[in-house]
């Protein structure tokens, strides 16, 4: 009954906020938009292929300084090697027919990949034209010899009747130039389909990192005005439980993180027409425990804070590395010690979550445990705010 | 005699080195108004608190309607108005009021009623459905006493209640507490007024967290041999200086 006041008051507190509320639920869409066109189109890493009978020629032309290429045996399994060793794309040749899987985790993988099998086809048709041509050149320069010298006994020997033309005709067929290699190249996706872009991985993350911050930020100055303009402790003037506030918290902005998930997955769904593999409320679930985390965090920190600047000055400390964890970055390739410290960021988990959800279609429980682990967060979280309210009241 | 509904005893309390309460007992029975006056940072609010449950003190200790304090369900029995105005700025009066209604555990029509009610008394009823943000310094104290009345508390603790509330009103306000006395409410009230004060049952004294003396006003100004609370509360503070610079 109390917690139902209390969620009241924080809506009815919200909603008269405009600024906030647009905060809220309109920043993320305008930084979404920014960074659908910023991203559009990015390549910087290396991707790994793996080849399997592949000729020898043609792995030679797909290198360049953005791929890393890796032969295995004739029969290996695409979708288990490129499991098992990260791969970025596995290419099999047969009978000059080029299956190619493509990972498809990081579109901009596929994309360099893509870019060097196309510039690879492409310079050994060019190295075969450049061949045949030069034989072309050669049959041309013996004709016009061969020319030259039939004229010469023709000049010579006018009366006796001759066989150039046959002549010229033979040395023609014995020079045939080389044949052109013409791949065919079949495509298959593991993840998504060829349309996926930087873009659709990220922007489930990226979801995850608006509902993260802005209910950070939001709950944790609300809190903090709560109690630096004393209400806090009047409120524990009342019979109210310590348990019951932060219910109400937890509630009352949980019910606006929802929505600005739901506003946001929608927007990037019929907006910019992102794929998203998985159920669509598996994603509301990961976010809302990520809002949960977020607020509980944010009601933490906040008693940490003496003023809004101070709540402002956790931002840099405690959010943006979160970003660099977030699964934005890839997190396998980077050293140990960084590795080791990803597990302390919520975000962590809920990236990890949400890309799996988003692009790998992954079920509830294959991304179970992340969600136990928000679950523990907020859970944690929430204990130590009931606690830290003892600062004000002691029952 | 019925128990008192505060009972305060030997409460002493200190802020790292600066001492605020030295020993402090005070009993406060139903169907009275007691007055606490003393200097700025004599420590009133400190004792109010202590008494709430809501400050920690390091020895002594503070029961209220026989519950030693802190207890949350007795909470529900006092009606609080802190000296600094504790409102909901973005809510209006009525949301205000609603919200610590409920959380009092008022509900319905019980609650509706009592906004009425509590509103009449602190003559807010015209401007309750204005935001706190538009209300002046005044109507925000008012507001903060008509909270504190919301749920009919037996116990009410009210921390300089008529700070910047203008003479007629709280006349009105006075009368208010009179009549909620006469229904057997006990009062503890701090003020910095000395009318305020000869209108309260029972007065104490404090000045550096020491009470001075204690007793009705006709009592104090006996015992100090002049005529008016004021001068008492003048003259009790050179005495006290006195006896310092004594030792
Ligand atoms: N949270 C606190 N931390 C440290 N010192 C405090 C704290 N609260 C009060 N004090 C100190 O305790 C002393 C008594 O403060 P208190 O608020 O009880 O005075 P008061 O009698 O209510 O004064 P006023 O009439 O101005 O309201 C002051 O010296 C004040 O500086
Ligand atoms: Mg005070």
């Amino acid at each position: 009954m109390r917690t139902i006041a209390i969620v009241k008051r924080v809506l009815r507190e919200m909603l008269r906020d405009k600024r906030t509320l647009a905060l809220m639920f309109i920043a993320p869409l305008f930084i979404l938009s920014l960074m659908y066109f910023l991203f559009q189109n990015n390549s910087t890493s290396v991707a790994k292929i793996g080849v399997s009978n592949v000729n020898t020629s043609l792995v030679k032309a797909l290198k360049n300084k953005h791929t890393d290429l890796a032969a295995y045996g004739d029969h290996a399994n695409a979708k288990t090697t490129i499991r098992q060793h990260n791969l970025a794309a596995f290419i099999h040749e047969q009978d000059g027919k080029l299956t190619v899987t493509y990972s498809n985790s990081q579109p901009s993988d596929t994309a360099l990949v893509k870019q060097a099998l196309q510039g690879g086809v492409t310079k050994l048709k060019v190295q075969a034209l450049v061949a045949a041509t030069k034989t072309q050149k050669q049959v041309l320069q013996q004709q016009a010899k061969v020319l030259k010298t039939v004229m010469a006994q023709q000049q010579k020997l006018q009366a006796a009747q001759g066989t150039t033309r046959g002549q010229t005709a033979t040395t023609g067929t014995t020079t045939k130039p080389k044949t052109v290699p013409n791949y065919t190249v079949t495509s298959h996706y593991l993840y998504g389909n060829s349309d996926s872009t930087f873009f659709d991985t990220f922007l489930p993350v990226l979801l995850g990192f608006f509902v993260f911050f802005f209910v950070f930020l939001i709950s944790g100055i609300s809190l903090l005005n709560e109690r630096t303009t004393g209400t806090l402790t009047r409120l524990l003037a009342t019979p109210v439980r310590r348990g019951e506030i932060i219910t109400g918290y937890l509630i009352g902005y949980g019910l606006f993180a929802v929505i600005q998930t739901i506003i946001t997955v929608t927007f990037a769904l019929t907006v910019f027409n992102v794929h998203m593999l998985g159920s669509v409320w598996l994603i509301l679930l990961i976010n809302f425990l990520l809002a949960m985390v977020a607020l509980s965090m944010g009601i933490f920190i906040s008693t940490f804070a003496n003023s809004e600047f101070q709540m402002v000055q956790f931002i840099p400390l405690l959010i943006v590395p979160q970003v660099f964890f977030s699964g934005i970055i890839t997190i396998s390739t980077m050293p140990d010690w960084l590795q080791w410290l990803a597990h302390i960021f919520p975000l962590y988990y809920g990236g990890d979550a949400l890309m799996n959800v988003a692009t790998r279609g992954f079920s509830l429980s294959a991304v179970s445990g992340d969600l136990w682990i928000l679950l523990f967060f907020a859970v944690a979280f929430t204990t130590l705010n009931v606690i830290g309210l003892k600062r004000y009241r002691r029952v | 005699m019925a128990q008192p509904m505060i009972d305060v005893r030997n409460v002493a309390k200190q802020f790292g080195a600066n001492v605020v309460l030295k020993q402090i007992s005070l009993q406060l029975p139903a169907g009275r108004v007691m007055g606490l006056i003393g200097p700025s940072g004599a420590g009133k609010t400190t004792l109010v608190k202590a008494i709430l449950g809501m400050e920690k003190v390091d020895s002594g200790t503070t029961t209220v309607l026989g519950t030693e304090m802190p207890n949350r369900q007795i909470m529900q029995k006092i009606g609080y108005m802190a000296q600094s105005d504790a409102l909901y700025e973005t809510l209006t009066a009525r949301e205000n009021l609603r919200f610590f209604g409920e959380l009092m555990g008022v509900t319905g029509t019980a609650l509706t009623s009592s906004i009425t009610h509590v509103a009449q008394v602190v003559n807010l009823t015209a401007e309750l459905n204005r935001r706190v943000s538009a209300y002046s310094g005044g109507m925000k104290r008012r507001l903060s006493l008509a909270i504190a009345l919301i749920a009919d508390p037996d116990l009410l603790i009210l921390d300089e209640p008529t700070v910047g509330i203008d003479p007629e009103l709280r006349q009105q306000i006075w009368a208010e507490l009179r009549q909620l006395k006469q229904h057997g409410k006990a009062i503890l009230v701090t003020t910095h007024v000395m009318d305020e004060a000869e209108r309260c049952d029972e007065l104490m004294l404090i000045r550096e967290g020491i009470a001075l003396a204690q007793g009705t006003p006709d009592d104090l100004k006996q015992e100090y041999a002049v005529d008016t609370i004021e001068q008492v509360f003048l003259k009790a503070g050179r005495l006290q200086d006195e006896n310092h610079s004594d030792r």
